[in-house]
């Protein structure tokens, strides 16, 4: 146990995992039950333990249904803009090099991070950290760890460009002067948030350490 | 913050699972390690060895607290849903829109889901977490029993949380303010504020919050 203030940071102490000590813990609420386990936490209600191979299909399921759904997302417009009769179209990228054109740096900073490398990133972490629960992993599962809340803290912040389409559409409708309108890449795109966020959450982090516990025990 | 060994070790040095205080052991949320956590002073912080998740840190008066600060929250959520919170001005008109213009905007055509999709993640889903945690909490911190189905609401505010995104939509507004500017002039409107103030609230009371400790004295007075 560590107290905050990082006194006692870094003194080895022998870590014993529930499982390892013959018990069920509620990853929800931590509260620990003797075997045989009752269906649901006994404190929280939660169902206990769908099994880790079970959760892992289910990681993988919504993160491929992530990635395919971004497809679209990038390459169907995600604004339409009507200015005095004109139309134009611009994808999730021709918005970001149109900020880019006004001079507003930052905020296409912000919106290609958000729309862009956050998606990207995530898909790949999700990956990695899925299939590295099976094998050897060239991470520590310390920085595996890290890695996976990085994934869930980071996820939500994608939706920032679907707000701004929203936003946007809410706003801008002036008749014949300007409107503008969502395109059909903002509900691929905000699904494919949806999806990715589905598959952190259903990633079980105890599977990062349980190789580590196996070695152990 | 006090600082103090809340671990008690058993003669082995490890937690004893056989003893029958199984209701001080706590196994991480994240990784299953299991620690011996019977009363951690008020003001200090637990955290798990080797993944640094926060076990508990309880806080004096935090259910009482959080109630209110839910409450503040639910109130601001109202007043920035009605009131306009972006005024436009292009070619000598004037557009106000509220939250609820935001909505329904798409509320006919191909973009209904859209509209319910930006509706819950923004309004519903924090306004519902709100709500949820008053619920469970404010008999809690005036010390009666649990609310009926308290604890299966709690599990429901704690599933909503990384659902609703009041804050991404803040930086959602202040995106979309600098994409227009170039086409007309814009202003912010009252209701921006009340949502700015919601999200710093809502960051504070999410601080307060120890889940152990919540989940434990609910598991107590339900007996």
């Amino acid at each position: 146990m560590q107290i905050d203030d990082m006194e006692n940071a870094g003194t080895p102490q022998p870590i014993i995992t529930a499982r390892a000590a013959g018990l069920v813990a509620c990853p929800n609420c931590g509260r620990v039950h003797r075997h045989p386990a009752p269906a649901r936490c006994a404190r929280c209600g939660l169902a206990l333990d769908p099994g880790p191979d079970k959760s892992l299909q289910r990681v993988l399921a919504w993160l491929v249904a992530g990635m395919i759904v971004y497809v679209p997302a990038n390459i169907y417009p995600m604004l339409i803009t009507n200015t005095f009769g004109h139309s134009s179209e611009s994808t999730i990228l021709e918005g970001v090099v149109e900020l880019l054109q006004h001079g507003s740096y930052g905020v296409a900073l912000i919106v290609f991070v958000a729309s862009i490398i956050i998606p990207v990133i995530k898909f790949a972490a999700i990956g990695f950290l899925a299939l590295s629960v099976r094998r050897q992993s060239i991470l520590p599962p310390p920085a595996r760890h890290k890695l996976y809340e990085i994934v869930e803290f980071i996820g939500r912040w994608s939706m920032i460009d679907v707000f701004v389409v929203a936003i946007l559409a809410a706003l801008v409708q002036l008749d014949f002067a300007a409107t503008i309108n969502p395109g059909i890449a903002a509900i691929s795109f905000a699904l494919s948030v949806a999806f990715t966020m589905l598959s952190a959450q259903s990633f079980d982090p105890k599977a990062i350490w349980a190789e580590r516990d196996a070695a152990a025990s | 913050m006090t600082e103090t060994d809340p671990m008690l070790p058993t003669e082995q040095g490890k937690p004893d699972p056989n003893d029958s205080a199984i209701e001080d052991l706590v196994a991480c949320p994240t990784c299953d390690a299991l620690y011996r956590l019977p009363n951690i002073p008020i003001g200090s912080r637990a955290r798990c060895l080797r993944c640094h998740t926060v076990l508990t840190a309880p806080r004096e008066g935090a259910m009482t607290r959080i109630a209110m600060l839910a409450g503040t929250s639910a109130i601001l959520m109202i007043a920035a849903v009605f009131f306009p919170f972006l005024e436009l001005t292009a070619a000598g008109m004037v557009q106000r829109s509220s939250v609820l213009d935001v909505v329904l905007v798409f509320a006919d055509g191909p973009f209904v889901g859209l509209a319910v999709a930006v509706a819950a993640l923004i309004v519903v889903l924090p306004l519902a977490r709100f709500l949820s945690l008053i619920y469970v909490l404010a008999p809690m911190g005036l010390g009666w029993r649990p609310a009926p189905y308290a604890i299966a609401v709690f599990r429901m505010a704690e599933r909503i949380r990384p659902w609703s995104m009041a804050e991404i939509f803040i930086v959602g507004v202040a995106v979309a303010l600098i994409k227009v500017a170039g086409l007309a002039s814009l202003s912010l409107g009252p209701a921006f504020w009340a949502f700015v103030a919601l999200v710093l609230i809502t960051a504070v009371k999410d601080n307060f919050m120890c889940r152990l400790t919540i989940w434990k004295t609910l598991e107590h007075r339900s007996q």
